[in-house]
């Protein structure tokens, strides 16, 4: 990745905040944290890696993304709308009657989303399902997912990584959202999950930790899991949950929360010193 | 006895059906060849496949079976995945684990994202016999029962469950199949057709219907019906196959025809095809009705003729309960 397009990722990243920023704040209310978290993956996957087509959301063809954490729905409507696949618009009608934007990801509402998500612990075997259906169809596409340290409390998620080790999914790439917080606390005080990567290595996949908001180290780490062919490949990305949103950034209470006009202004004004370090 | 169906035995293939084929065979045997035709068959099994007899569809399409272990929700959510790509799964595993384990999964992976999962619960309610209680579910028709657009289906006997399986596979939705495993003597010629959400009308007459489902039950219910005639009771016996969609028009006329309305499952009679019953008949033609299951037990462990006798899951209790029920009618 050139410096060039590097820079282009993070000016995306800042785009995608805001979008998500003015959709939960025009709301109100909404899972605000791990949206902010997950960004710089998404951006790298939608702006660089996925092989989509947003005119033709169901091709074939196509690389297949789980958002395991489905809460994180908003930032992936951001990304979506951003694309293509429907209009900015859209963004807000977020939880209101009658939306194609639930709070919780909707494969059968929203264009683009792959797998319908939002009990945690379900999104990694669906993944393990899709990847084992593309190897049985011979389908070129890759299989992407993205959990949560909700997603890793839950044992369903480790029933999930067994399987995909035995079945040897090189095609299957999963993101943690590392963000250290769980709507109860910090997870070193509600459910401790260190050595995360030594348990997914443990679990015979092929594991890497790396700055969750540097997308130019997640993409190198992502580049070496594309290339490893014989096993499932966990990328931990190391996050901050809400991240780049001054005075709740890092604070587990901003897993869902209030957000008012006052709010996003504070933010906004963020966005654009930050937009401004970059020009 | 005015049978309203073509009975094992009298037809051409009399010679195929004097034997009892175990349901384990004949729907591993159905499955496969489904799959000789067509590549989106795709079977699932949490370390069961010897027992619920799909050890055979391994061995014919290896790479279409997908074991992974002791894992049923994993399982459950694996198929959802799979049949994103139009893949059709068949997960399985005892009705137990089936329904109170892997509910949520079956639930929003499944159901709620509208795919295509035809998950498959094996050993029924007592059926379960030496596994015991842990074992027995008496519950699992009532939870699935409450999950919207779901096909609950629970074939009496070998040729309905060849008959009703690829319905089952073709019909786009998830759906769950309450499958005894043993061998169980056919009561269908293999000519009689079915359809999901149609009942069998097996016996026709006036003075009660019994209403059925599953393999134990049904044969119970033709069981009771001979035995009524000699109290001068005719009978209408219907197997309910499908307990959802249930076929409300069938009910009504039985309960038009007959005025008292008898069920029976190998099931508890809170939320199972009892309640299904009396929901139809609560709102369209109420009769008196009782209900023969289980009465808000556990299960426990013993021969399933043990625990038919220990649940009253036999056609003297549905003689007995059947006369109770015809005196109620004046």
């Amino acid at each position: 990745m050139t410096s060039t397009e590097a820079g282009e990722l993070k000016r995306k990243a800042i785009e995608i905040r805001r979008h998500t920023v003015e959709q939960i704040a025009h709301l109100g209310v909404g899972h605000i944290g791990g949206s902010m978290s997950v960004v710089e993956i998404l951006v790298l996957l939608y702006y660089r890696h996925l092989k989509i087509d947003p005119k033709n959301p169901r091709m074939r063809e196509r690389d297949k993304f789980v958002m395991s954490k489905g809460h994180a729905g908003p930032a992936l409507y951001s990304v979506l709308a951003d694309r293509g696949f429907f209009s900015t618009d859209m963004l807000y009608t977020l939880n209101q009657g009658g939306t194609n934007l639930p709070s919780h990801c909707d494969m059968n509402r929203t264009p683009g989303i792959d797998m319908t998500t939002g009990s945690l612990g379900q999104g990694l075997s669906a993944a393990v399902g899709i990847t084992l259906g593309h190897r049985l169809q011979g389908l070129p596409g890759r299989v992407f997912a993205l959990i949560g340290d909700g997603d890793t409390n839950e044992g369903q998620t480790w029933e999930a990584a067994m399987s995909a080790s035995m079945y040897g999914l090189g095609n299957l790439v999963v993101f943690t959202d590392y963000n250290k917080m769980q709507i109860d606390g910090p997870i070193d005080t509600i459910m401790k999950t260190d050595n995360l990567g030594a348990r997914w290595e443990s679990f015979g996949w092929y594991a890497q930790t790396v700055d969750g908001h540097d997308v130019e180290a997640l993409d190198e780490a992502l580049e070496r899991a594309l290339a490893e062919r014989r096993r499932p490949s966990m990328i931990i990305a190391d996050t901050v949950k809400g991240k780049d949103l001054p005075g709740i950034e890092g604070d587990y209470k901003n897993h869902n929360m209030p957000l008012g006009a006052e709010d996003r202004d504070r933010f906004f004004e963020h966005f654009a010193q930050l937009e401004e370090a970059l020009a | 006895m005015n049978y309203k169906i073509a009975r094992a035995g009298s037809g051409s293939a009399a010679a195929t059906v004097t034997k009892s084929p175990e349901m384990r065979e004949v729907y591993a045997g159905e499955l496969t060849r489904m799959a000789e035709e067509d590549e989106r068959i795709v079977v699932l099994d949490a370390d069961l496949m010897r027992a619920n007899g799909t050890a055979a569809f391994r061995e014919r399409f290896p790479e279409r079976h997908i074991d992974v272990g002791v894992a049923e929700a994993n399982m459950v959510g694996v198929a959802a995945g799979l049949s994103t790509l139009g893949i059709i799964p068949f997960p399985g595993t005892f009705t137990c684990f089936a329904a109170r384990r892997t509910f949520d999964q079956f639930f929003i992976s499944a159901n709620y994202a509208r795919l295509n999962v035809k998950l498959t619960g094996t050993d029924p309610g007592v059926a379960a016999a030496y596994n015991g209680g842990t074992h027995m579910s008496f519950e699992d028709i009532g939870l699935m029962r409450t999950i919207p657009e779901i096909v609950i289906c629970e074939p009496a006997d070998p040729v309905s469950l060849k008959a009703l399986l690829p319905k089952i596979a073709y019909r786009q939705g998830s759906s769950y199949l309450r499958l005894h495993r043993k061998p169980i003597a056919p009561i269908y010629d293999d000519s009689e057709d079915f359809e999901l959400g149609k009942g069998k009308l097996i016996l026709e007459g006036e003075d009660l219907a019994i209403i059925a489902t599953g393999a134990i039950m049904v044969a119970e219910a033709l069981k009771a019906a001979e035995l009524l005639e000699g109290y001068g009771v005719t009978s209408t016996v219907i197997d309910m196959h499908t307990v959802k969609p249930i076929d409300e028009a069938l009910i009504v006329e039985a309960a038009r025809r007959t005025g008292a309305v008898l069920t029976a499952e190998n099931h508890q009679v809170r939320n199972g095809l009892g309640s299904a019953v009396a929901e139809v008949l609560t709102d369209h033609y109420p009769v008196p009705q009782a209900r023969i299951g289980i009465q808000d037990e556990f299960g426990e462990v013993g021969t399933q003729e043990y625990l038919q006798e220990r649940f009253g899951l036999t056609s003297e209790n549905l003689v007995k309960r059947a006369l109770e029920l015809i005196a109620r009618k004046r």
